[in-house]
């Protein structure tokens, strides 16, 4: 049984959720900031990313950050000497940075990947392409999200 | 119970790149969120995604809980011969969906 008062807090919380995290308190603003940055080392180490050569396609603006058709292309020959050996894609403000790690080579024909995704906030999203000969090339796409994925707390 | 759907051609030209396209029926639930008594529902996604081609890997896909629910995973590959194509999902417990398509090479 729910009493007044449980039922208020929930109620509460429920309203409060989505505000709270469209406009993240600078805490946790910082975690994600560096949890982010740590994804980026790991993806990378210490090597340079140049932006080029990766095209990211996302639609400008979502209305449902649930379902987000995303997709990346990257230009390479796709030969045994050269080609792409990994396309990473990272968030800044999802509650994970990391959303999809592909390997790949030349058997692959072309280096490209179409997924779908969940956004939880307006942010910027990177996609990372590590080449055979160990450079990588980045590309960025910024998104403005309407409705977040995962933020629907105590609403199912 | 088909869980997992893939398209890709039935034949091919030896060297052409075709284009796969693949769907599973998974929740992709991401562990972060809540009922509605404030208990954390845990997670439970796909985690891994492969395509094997006549026993090479030739594409591999690492999940996270930001993939929507239902993955759609679109790719291509290079027709080199004859054989099968080995689709594998594997997840959280225990999930493990493999579905096999064969492709005729000219």
């Amino acid at each position: 049984m729910t009493t007044r008062r449980e039922f208020l807090v929930l109620a509460a919380a429920a309203l409060a959720a989505p505000t709270a995290d469209a406009q993240i308190g600078p805490n946790q603003a910082a975690l994600r900031k560096a949890a982010y940055e740590d994804a980026l080392r790991k993806v990378v180490g210490g090597a340079q990313v140049r932006s080029g050569r990766v095209k990211l396609q996302l639609p400008p603006l979502i209305d449902n950050g649930n379902s987000v058709p995303l997709s990346v292309a990257v230009e390479s020959p796709m030969t045994d000497a050269d080609h792409v050996k990994a396309i990473h894609v990272l968030t800044e403000k999802n509650p994970l940075p990391d959303v999809v790690s592909v390997r790949l080579g030349p058997r692959a024909g072309r280096a490209s990947l179409a997924t779908r995704v969940r956004l939880a906030d307006t942010q910027t999203v990177t996609a990372i392409a590590q080449m055979s000969d160990g450079s990588f090339w980045s590309d960025s796409a910024e998104v403005v999200v309407t409705l977040s994925a995962c933020l629907e707390e105590g609403l199912i | 119970m088909a869980r997992a759907v893939v398209t890709l051609p039935a034949q091919a030209k030896r060297g052409e790149i075709i284009e796969i396209k693949t769907l599973a029926q998974h929740a992709m639930e991401t562990g972060f969120r809540r009922t509605q008594t404030g208990e954390l529902i845990p997670r439970d996604i796909i985690r891994r995604f492969t395509c094997t081609y006549n026993g090479t890997e030739v594409y591999r896909v690492d999940l996270h809980p930001a993939i929507a629910a239902n993955p759609m995973i679109a790719f291509s590959t290079v027709a080199t011969e004859s054989g099968a194509l080995t689709f594998q999902w594997v997840g959280d417990n225990g999930y493990t969906v493999t579905e096999i398509a064969p492709i005729r090479v000219e």
